[in-house]
């Protein structure tokens, strides 16, 4: 078999999986978010919490309650971080510096799992698994509550009430995200993952050198880490790493459970507003995108142009050999579309235009199919801009399902839109106005998109990095952790605001002029809305970078 | 008392996060610990120990180096990959180079602790090395017969434009030869310690020369993984390495032919992955079966 079929093999069998799946998984999503009974165990969490879980908020208590638990979790991890060399397990490592622990509280509460620092030798165990692995689930969760609380904002009228966040977050951490996470572990773990406690084995090799083989609990912490699209590794290396993806199936699972909920999402949708055709637009749109994008890279990557891949004869720098380099180039894609930012392969390496795919990817909003809710929340709101767009052009009504898209419905989609193209094209302009570039690995056109890459990957919660670049500065911690929060929770904050805004109205029958959004039609448009919005805002900055090197 | 209910919110937030804790930090992790210590499973917990001679030599999913202490190829093993982990396959400093496929000019500087390698120099130098300890070609496109990357600086008249008034070899400083006598008429010199031709103005430029376009030695054996603990090499690359470690051991090449391919892993499912020998547990079959003499 050629390294080519092989590679468009690994790809269509991935695609059938999600298509077999997203439908049954979808639809139990749905009865996760919309059923009224708690099972005793949730009722106990809900007495030990103190919440009524009968108790349905508006948009502005559901916002401050994730509000409220993102900012203690931020501050507990701060603090776990801080003291972790006065507790157990932390095999002898240092606190974590301040502006790195900042960095790290704010990088994993905010579902983002940017690394400046190597895992084997920064943060001990229970740091690892109590307050890294911890936020892993809950951002996740947090995720898929706001997309959930939007959704409900199209299904309801006439109502103020968006659902209960303390519900939301418990249902889908213990019906979903744990089940799959242990199922997930344990067969990770039969592919060589390693779950111990240990602080390392010193053996002495064949040749008579040293080397210590690191453990930890290491395949509880992967499984969440793909299926959450958190993305942040135990390990400096992450999902490259042998005791994280052992094998070459373990990298299939891998990707399958990155990919699983962002694509089931829209099947929660389409059943939560009545009408599935909805839902299979949105995953059309999804599908669309990515498969192109999964084409690109591997393409890119396959072709190998550039000075160092064609004197080599493949772009195999920083992709491991049980991976090689259509497997490597999937995940890269997966990885970016996705916001989870895990790693197989070093994307610093990758051939320039590959590179750049993996950036737009990220820039495309992390939308097709997006982190876990964060990528349904996000496509929506692209559909809204969409149908306003439309309108304009036609002289129809803008409605979305059924409700209005009004002045301040648009207010909401547009301030949306433009917080993170902002944050990224301000946070790079300024690391060059104040020569904190200079930390970046590589010089030239490449030097510049390592700089455009960071602050993509942080602004829109990705994590992945071009890694040659030096970010364990003062400087860059803060800078990266105010992009990552403001990334994170300006969108959340609108997101919530459009969805009260939407459950107010009543429902607007279709008429004559309804532009039907369940079209290919409307798919196309989407997609077009898509990709010309992300044009227009990056398209200089991108010349500067891996266009000016690949070209 | 009534609490304030911005208070009493993230008094909410807090149990709540306490509550999570507990349960998917603690309980859940500490869970799957005991699930790793069930028979047939715990080995593998356990980060896949090998051992031999009763102690343990590594892991057979973490690849090592098979060089003396002074970092030179032990050639009776089988030789792994290069990696940027530590001082190379360190499992407490993993890295990948994170180099760039533009990264072509070496940093020359008058004391060599000073210069770095580009990775086209890495590549073309681990090229000419593993061809001269494996007999066979070590050329490769954009590469010197020195085993420096082939770069020209190029000085024009006008900046970008015009006759070309100067060419330097960036990668070769004295006593090399430059790889090419003279470029557009102009005679090729040698690189100065510590200058930055590109900052001058020249343009770069990278020959291709008439190396083959599938070299011998493969491509695995000339790069960095992504892990620096890269456990496989190609199937290609232990091929290229049969004679050698046949000659050192006294052996039959076809006899360590069929052990490489005993040790080598096909693609799981016929099309996931691609084919690698795991070097470890090869070279530990080879001391069992083919002791050096």
């Amino acid at each position: 078999m050629t390294v080519t079929t092989a590679g468009v093999l690994f790809i269509v069998s991935l695609l059938a999986a999600l298509v077999a799946v997203h439908k049954p998984f979808g639809d139990y999503l749905y009865r996760v978010v919309s059923g009224t009974r708690h099972s005793r165990v949730e009722q106990g969490i809900y007495r030990l919490v103190g919440v009524n879980p009968a108790a349905e908020q508006s948009w502005g208590v559901y916002a401050r309650g994730v509000l409220a638990f993102s900012a203690v979790s931020i501050l507990f991890l701060y603090g776990f971080m801080r003291l972790q060399n006065h507790l157990w397990l932390s095999l002898g490592f240092d606190p974590v510096i301040a502006h790195g622990a900042w960095n790290t509280a704010v990088s994993f509460v905010t579902n983002t799992n940017w690394q400046w620092y190597p895992g084997e030798s920064t943060m001990g165990h229970l740091v690892q698994m109590a307050g890294l692995a911890v936020q892993n689930f809950v951002s996740a969760a947090v995720g898929i509550a706001v997309a959930v609380a939007l959704v409900r904002g199209f299904a309801r009228s006439r109502t103020g009430e968006l659902g209960n966040f303390w519900v939301d977050l418990t249902r889908i951490l213990l019906r979903v995200l744990l089940p799959i996470a242990v199922l997930g572990a344990v067969v990770l773990m039969v592919g060589g993952a390693v779950q111990n406690l240990s602080g390392g084995t010193d053996v002495t090799t064949l040749t008579g050198g040293t080397q210590t083989i690191t453990g930890g609990p290491v395949a509880s912490q992967e499984v969440i880490k793909e299926l959450g699209t958190n993305g942040g590794g135990f390990y400096n290396v992450n999902s490259a790493h042998p005791f994280e993806n052992p094998t070459t199936w373990t990298n299939w699972i891998e990707i399958f459970l990155i990919l699983l909920i962002p694509f089931s999402l829209p099947r929660v949708f389409g059943r939560m507003v009545g009408q599935n055709r909805q839902g299979y637009a949105i995953v059309a749109v999804m599908a669309i995108l990515a498969l192109a994008s999964i084409t690109l890279t591997n393409v890119f990557e396959l072709t190998g142009n550039g000075t160092v891949p064609q004197a080599v004869g493949a772009a195999l720098e920083g992709k491991e050999v049980r991976f090689d380099v259509s497997n490597s180039a999937t995940f890269a894609a997966a990885t970016t579309l996705t916001s989870t930012g895990a790693v197989n392969s070093f994307h610093d390496s990758y051939t320039a235009l590959g590179g750049g795919t993996l950036l737009v990817n990220m820039m495309l909003g992390e939308v097709v199919p997006g982190g876990v809710g964060a990528g349904l929340y996000g496509l929506l709101i692209l559909a809204v801009i969409t149908v306003f767009v439309a309108g304009l052009m036609v002289g129809r009504t803008p409605e979305y399902v059924g409700k209005k898209i009004g002045s301040r419905e648009i207010k909401f989609a547009s301030l949306y839109f433009l917080v993170t193209p902002a944050l990224v094209l301000i946070g790079t302009a300024a690391a060059f106005a104040t020569g904190n570039n200079s930390t970046a690995l590589n010089v030239g056109p490449h030097g510049m998109s390592e700089v455009l890459y960071t602050f993509t990957s942080a602004s829109n919660n990705n994590g992945s990095a071009l890694a040659g670049i030096t970010v364990s500065t003062p400087w860059w911690n803060t800078a990266l952790g105010l992009c990552m929060l403001l990334g994170r929770f300006l969108p959340i904050i609108l997101v919530l605001a459009l969805a009260g805004s939407l459950a107010r109205q009543q429902p607007t029958p279709a008429s004559e002029g309804t532009l039907p959004t369940h079209r290919p039609l409307f798919v196309g448009m989407v997609v077009g809305v898509t990709v010309i919005l992300v044009a227009l805002t990056f398209l200089p900055a991108l010349a500067l970078g891996p266009l000016a090197e690949g070209l | 008392m009534r609490l304030p209910a911005w208070l009493a919110q993230h008094l909410a937030a807090l149990r709540a996060l306490l509550v999570f804790t507990v349960l998917l930090g603690l309980a859940y992790p500490l869970a799957l610990v005991a699930v790793g210590r069930i028979p047939g499973l715990d080995g593998k917990a356990d980060g896949s120990l090998v051992t031999a001679g009763g102690k343990t030599v590594g892991s057979s999913l973490i690849g090592q180096s098979f060089a003396d202490a002074d970092g030179n190829p032990v050639p009776r093993y089988f030789q792994s990959r290069p990696s940027a982990a530590g001082d190379g396959y360190d499992p407490t400093s993993t890295s990948a180079s994170n180099l760039g496929p533009e990264d072509i000019v070496d940093t020359t500087a008058a004391d060599p602790a000073g210069s770095t390698q580009s990775l086209l120099t890495q590549v073309c130098a681990r090229s000419k090395a593993v061809g001269e300890l494996d007999g066979v070609d070590g050329r490769r496109p954009y590469c010197t017969a020195d085993g420096v990357g082939a770069v020209l600086a190029v000085f024009r008249a006008d900046g970008l434009t015009g006759p070309v008034t100067r060419v330097v070899s960036v990668n070769q400083t004295a006593p090399a030869t430059p790889f090419l006598a003279e470029y557009r008429g102009v005679p090729v010199e040698l690189a100065e310690p510590g200058q930055d031709y590109r900052a001058a103005g020249a343009t770069i430029v990278a020959i291709r020369g008439d190396a083959p376009g599938e070299p011998p030695v493969p491509a695995d054996a000339v790069t960095a993984s992504g892990s620096g603990l890269d456990p496989h090499i190609s199937p290609a690359y232990a091929g290229i390495q049969v004679a050698r470690v046949a000659r050192e051991r006294g052996t039959d090449p076809a006899e360590i032919r069929r052990l490489v391919g005993a040790h080598t892993t096909g693609r799981t499912f016929g099309f996931m992955g691609s084919p690698g020998v795991n070097v470890l547990e090869l070279n530990l079959a080879l001391d069992e079966r083919f002791p050096a003499r």
